[in-house]
């Protein structure tokens, strides 16, 4: 067994922050270890986790990461919004096999910073995360910054 | 029929700019071929056997003369003058150019169409009912509905790297044209007691495994149906089996969980979903559906001079009666004898996008048959409609005949296909055109894939062949009692597989029996689900 120390990004590992508040520089550990440790705040999902598991201890969890072992597996999307939905509020980091083209999904599934495998382009980055100026559906972004989605705004602020 | 707005234009817009930059990375070596296959395959990107392959969607089937045009002309720009429809009423061409694709999705905005999502393991076109908006027996056009799932599948942010692909068909008549229960979600529009829903029916689909897919809600309303669509998608994306390709599709995990059970957890998700506001404002549906209101209807005749034989037998043949008496919705045959199924010229395009304009509001109707459908057509321009359509060889009057084969691409272009399907559908289309047959037949539908993945519906055949490789040389296996339509169910293999010049005999022997042994007003399938497999067995192996 991995102990839970030994793996987990660090803080240096971040390549993009959208948030300001002070960083969580404790080592991340599993799902299994969190529910058993009443004083860890830092988490690491892996695909395979219920990310639902998590939710009666997220007023003491900080620091969420999730684990994009390949980019191709697309289960770390329904992890990160279910925990937004549940109110999640803490930093959301998507780690692994991230890649510049999955950047604007991962934003609007609510993640808020990234630690990717491989350093990415920084213009490129920055071009991908503006790559939807409008949006058709209602996601973690839309839920938590009011962004408005088509629908909404064809119909006025009430709609 | 739906037209963009600035949004909708936007986003097409933002998705060509994108690609540019993405093929630009790839050219640039910032992307690895791995790295950039999904992202072109998110743009209906293919590389096929001999050149990259482009599927253009057509939202559930519908486009105007406009967009066919467009069709046409890329064809002969940037193709080699045709184009193939498909099983998905979409469009794809089969001699693109790598540095060619981004200005042939830029082309296509100007059109309102894209290539967005037409592969990958994403949520795919949206296909409906070919008659929607037209057909005498809908309880409404679903195509509203079909528009508004289409929006929200669009881009979907948590819904883009599904473990594999995913179909979704809407209709809103009992009778099913559209094989809605062999796709990943089946969407029926139902009215009960005056109110109009949603009954869902998820897990079918073709390819090595078939599966009818059972229903789950029997009814959603309205106001609920993207929640209730993010529900069931949710649930497939945490947990669709992703350690084997070959059973990654949702009907494995419907199957594996069971339809209860899957059920149950898409319930689950649905009551926590509807607290999060997902689905977009009533409102939005009623701007969708004030596009999709009716063209203006004259009143005309009702009958027509059928004293012209060829054009009586095509007209009885390939038009289809419409909600309106004075109308009808005409079916262009994509499947002359000895032709390649689904194909059309840029030429045969522009002149379907003509006579569209001329004799159909405009309006243009993809068949999951790889046929084209003119809507609206009035039964007094019947003569003159037919007369350009004969003119041009689009005018076979084969419509669910033997000759109307459903044929994957196969070896002739396919990088997955065992076997030849085109040179087999020519083949047999010719001798039952040959043998005068076709007609004495009525209605039968065959269908050829030329691989296991299906692509051709065999499973969904009354008559259905899957070409294998055996030992190196192309193979034929024969299946039989299939249907996609309301009375849905999967064909069964005969028996030991054929050579090409077998197989085509064997079509031939189990046509010759049914024709023996039919009751009145049988069709070849009822004859098989009476008699059963034996006696065909007989006459195939005895």
């Amino acid at each position: 067994m991995v102990e839970p120390t030994d793996f987990g990004t660090s803080p240096d590992d971040v390549q993009f922050r959208f948030r300001d508040d002070e960083r969580v520089d404790h080592a991340a550990v599993t799902v299994d270890s969190a529910l058993d440790q009443t004083n860890a705040n830092a988490v690491r999902i892996e695909p395979s986790d219920d990310a639902r598991l998590l939710i009666p201890f997220l007023d003491r969890i900080a620091l969420v990461e999730i684990n994009f072992p390949a980019f191709t597996d697309g289960r770390g999307y329904s992890a990160a919004r279910i925990l937004r939905e549940a109110g999640y509020e803490g930093e959301l980091r998507a780690v692994g096999d991230v890649l510049i083209d999955q950047l604007s999904h991962m934003r609007r599934c609510g993640f808020d910073s990234f630690a990717p495998d491989k350093v990415l382009d920084e213009e490129d980055a920055k071009r991908a995360f503006a790559t939807w100026e409008n949006v058709y559906q209602v996601a973690a972004d839309t839920s938590l910054t009011g962004r408005r989605t088509i629908a909404q705004k064809r119909h006025g602020a009430g709609a | 029929m739906y037209a963009y707005d600035r949004y909708d234009q936007a986003m097409v817009d933002a998705r060509v700019a994108e690609f540019r930059d993405q093929a630009r990375r790839r050219l640039e070596g910032k992307l690895t071929e791995d790295q950039f296959k999904p992202l072109r395959l998110m743009n209906g990107l293919y590389l096929q056997l001999h050149a990259y392959m482009l599927r253009v969607a057509i939202p559930y089937g519908t486009l105007n003369s406009r967009q066919m045009t467009m069709l046409g002309d890329i064809a002969d720009r940037y193709d080699r003058g045709y184009g193939h429809f498909t099983t998905r009423q979409n469009i794809q061409y089969n001699w693109i150019k790598l540095e060619d694709a981004a200005d042939i999705l830029a082309d296509l905005a100007t059109v309102e169409m894209h290539a967005i999502q037409t592969s990958g393991n994403c949520i795919r076109n949206i296909s409906s009912d070919h008659f929607a908006g037209a057909a005498h027996d809908e309880v409404t056009d679903p195509r509203p509905y079909a528009e508004l799932l289409r929006q929200w599948s669009s881009f979907h942010p948590e819904f883009s790297y599904l473990p594999r692909k995913f179909k979704i068909c809407v209709i809103a008549s009992e009778r099913d044209r559209a094989a809605m229960r062999l796709h990943d979600i089946g969407i029926r529009i139902v009215e009960r007691d005056g109110e109009p829903g949603a009954q869902f029916f998820v897990g079918g689909g073709m390819g090595r495994t078939p599966m009818i897919a059972p229903m789950v809600r029997d009814f959603v309303p309205l106001d609920h149906l993207v929640t209730y669509a993010e529900a069931c998608l949710r649930v497939y994306n945490r947990y669709g089996r992703r350690d084997n390709k070959y059973k990654a599709r949702i009907k494995i995990l419907v199957h594996e969980l069971g339809a209860e059970e899957y059920t149950r957890q898409v319930e689950e998700e649905f009551a926590h979903l509807i607290d999060q506001g997902v689905e977009p404002p009533f409102a939005e549906l009623e701007r969708i559906r004030a596009y999709f209101g009716d063209p203006p209807f004259d009143d005309g005749p009702k009958t027509i001079d059928r004293s012209d034989p060829d054009f009586a037998v095509w007209v009885d043949r390939n038009t289809h009666r419409h909600k309106h008496d004075a109308y009808v919705s005409a079916v262009i045959s994509l499947k002359p004898v000895g032709g390649i199924p689904g194909d059309a010229t840029g030429e045969q395009m522009r002149l379907m996008a003509r006579l569209a304009r001329e004799f159909s509001f405009d309006e243009i109707r993809v068949m999951h048959t790889q046929n084209v459908v003119l809507p609206h057509v009035r039964i007094c321009d019947l003569p003159k409609l037919w007369a350009q359509l004969h003119e041009a060889g689009l005018g076979a009057p084969n419509m669910d005949t033997i000759e109307d084969i459903i044929a994957c691409p196969g070896l002739d272009y396919c990088s997955l296909a065992n076997a030849r399907s085109i040179p087999l559908a020519q083949r047999i289309s010719e001798r039952f055109d040959k043998s005068g047959k076709t007609e004495r037949l009525g209605e039968l539908k065959l269908k050829i894939s030329g691989c296991i993945n299906a692509c051709g519906h065999h499973h969904a055949g009354h008559i259905g062949i899957l070409g294998v490789d055996r030992k190196g040389k192309e193979n034929y296996q024969l299946s039989l009692g299939g249907s996609e339509a309301e009375d849905v169910s999967l064909a069964k293999i005969t028996g030991p597989g054929f050579d090409e010049d077998g197989v085509i005999e064997a079509v031939e022997k189990v046509t010759d029996l049914y024709l023996a042994q039919r009751t009145e007003n049988e069709r070849f399938i009822d004859t098989y689900r009476r008699l059963g497999m034996e006696p065909f067995k007989e006459a195939l192996y005895g």
